[in-house]
């Protein structure tokens, strides 16, 4: 018996190397280099193109900036001081707004997704909701809470919550029977249940829900900003860019867009992004990991 | 053939089940599976075997009749591995542990000892994606054994799988059985698997499912699918398997 069994032992051990592939990906810096390089080309493409539209003068100087003249008032903006409030400001008021709609997402998405009821009452207004622009609801908020804070987080959170919760639910929708069935008979029920089987296996459409509530928060921030302009509001990046453009500052204009367009990119790349990988490596649903 | 001890393992008393208003799936079942036995239920699509264990393993409810199983709540182990992606080849098996409430350093040691026993000793950091179709499936045992339980479930567990690693499962799966002294019901459509497996072999018929017969497997393990008394067996099981399908055909 022990021979045979030492038999099937390496029989089995053989099986197991030969149906496990062993490839190694490329190293961690070289697959960071060779996500980075293409765009940075493409960046440095447009810029040289920029600038050989400007030297042609087909557009009025006063209509586009240089990309040095763009640089010297994003400099300008730094030196003053405006631009680090503005940014901190902004990024603040961001991460605030994203902190609680995500809290109220969460909490949103689980019961619409799991209570059926609730589910064919709210289910849909939540999905259309998604679609209405958040800048819509600025005029209202104004008449509501007046030019303040109270505005701006309204509309950062009707823009962001809709759309985690609306991951929320579609990563329980995604959740495989089989997988609750398995969870059942280890013995899962109720909260256990919960807690080690149906939201480990929401997880991935949640981090999606969240990737996009973060998008739509920065976004909807940008509009409330740019709308709502009072002191008693202080100075952030959408405000900084309307003052720019008050002042018939184009180079100024065009550095706003900048900053916000680097802020959302350095969040998603810096957070988001890496966080969505993580999860999807884990479980094998990433091409580059095996 | 194994020794037939006091109460069955589990004790099946005309069972019948149909879903809502549908017809019956399953018909007046009447099973015993006594203590220690592999007992193989074989039938073509439709016969209710999936259904069957859903209702031993108490994930549904019968519409008449009463399921049994001695010492609580049977594994169940499906086609698919069904191991959970976010948790490591261990961490599957300790999720079974920690559902019974087993203390962290007991669950470590005994995860430990499960993978071993499906030798899978140096597979439990892995990930499930990182594993082949045979590997899952043997962690998704340890995690069945894991559970404890007297009596193990297998619904088609070997079904997905290429015939060489199917034959290698075999093989360690009747090893497991008997060291563990598992009492096994295992549901197949493969009539040399369930020869190759059972002590004995239960064909059902297919809508509604209902025992039609069963056979003894006299023939000493280690068994090999490929043996002429496999084979015979085989033969004389299929003939009445394709009767029985026959019937649905309307011809006979």
């Amino acid at each position: 018996m022990t021979v045979q069994h030492d038999d099937l032992a390496s029989l089995e051990a053989g099986l197991d190397a030969l149906e496990t592939s062993v490839v190694t990906g490329p190293s961690r810096g070289h697959r960071l280099w060779s996500a980075t390089w293409p765009p940075l080309v493409f960046v440095a493409l447009l810029v040289v193109a920029w600038q050989l539209v400007y030297n042609a003068r087909v557009v009025e100087p006063y209509r586009l900036p240089s990309p040095g003249e763009t640089l010297t008032a994003l400099q300008d903006q730094w030196q003053s001081g405006d631009l680090g409030e503005a940014v901190w400001n902004s990024v603040s008021r961001g991460g605030l707004g994203f902190i609680a709609s995500l809290l109220l997402g969460t909490v949103l998405g689980l019961v619409v997704g799991r209570v059926k009821p609730v589910r064919r009452a709210v289910g849909p207004i939540l999905s259309g909701l998604q679609s209405l622009p958040s800048v819509a609801w600025v005029p209202a908020a104004i008449l509501w809470f007046g030019t303040n804070s109270a505005t701006i987080y309204f509309v950062v959170l009707l823009g962001a919550v809709p759309s985690i919760a609306n991951g929320m639910i579609s990563g329980l929708d995604q959740v495989p029977p089989l997988f609750m069935r398995v969870g059942r008979v280890l013995g899962a029920r109720g909260l256990a249940s919960a807690r080690h089987v149906l939201l480990p296996a929401a997880l991935p459409g949640y981090v999606g829900g969240l990737r996009q509530g973060w998008a739509f928060s920065w976004r909807s921030l940008m509009a409330a900003e740019l709308v709502a302009r009072t002191p008693e509001l202080g100075l952030g990046v959408g405000q900084l860019l309307d003052l720019s453009r008050q002042n018939a500052d184009i180079a100024g204009v065009i550095a706003g867009v900048f900053t916000i367009l680097v802020i959302g990119i350095a969040i998603e790349l810096c957070l988001f992004a890496p966080l969505e990988r993580t999860v999807l490596r884990r479980r094998g649903l990433l091409a580059s990991s095996l | 053939m194994q020794v037939v001890e006091a109460g069955p393992a589990v004790a099946v008393r005309g069972l019948t089940k149909r879903f809502g208003s549908g017809p019956n799936v399953l018909e007046d079942v009447s099973l015993d599976v006594a203590e220690g036995e592999f007992l193989c239920i074989l039938g073509a699509s439709g016969c209710g075997k999936s259904t069957l264990l859903s209702l031993i393993a108490d994930l549904d409810q019968p519409t008449s009749g009463s399921v049994e199983v001695l010492g609580g709540k049977p594994s169940l182990m499906f086609q698919e591995p069904a191991l959970f992606p976010w948790l490591t080849a261990e961490e599957n098996v300790q999720l079974a542990l920690r559902l019974k409430g087993v203390s962290k350093a007991a669950r470590r040691e005994r995860a430990a000892e499960l993978l071993a026993l499906v030798r899978l000793k140096d597979a439990g950091k892995k990930r499930v994606h990182e594993l082949s179709g045979g590997m899952r499936q043997r962690v998704a045992m340890a995690r069945a054994l894991a559970q404890d339980s007297h009596v193990l479930l297998m619904d088609e567990p070997f079904a997905a799988l290429d015939a060489i690693t199917r034959d290698v499962l075999h093989e360690e799966l009747v090893r497991i059985r008997e060291s563990q002294k598992l009492t096994v019901l295992f549901v197949t459509h493969n009539v040399r698997e369930a020869v190759r497996l059972g002590d004995r072999v239960v064909l059902l018929s297919s809508r509604p499912g209902r025992v039609v017969k069963e056979y003894a497997v006299e023939i000493d393990q280690p068994r090999r699918i490929e043996s002429p008394q496999v084979a015979s067996l085989s033969v004389a099981i299929t003939e009445d398997l394709r009767t029985e399908i026959r019937r649905h055909g309307g011809q006979s």
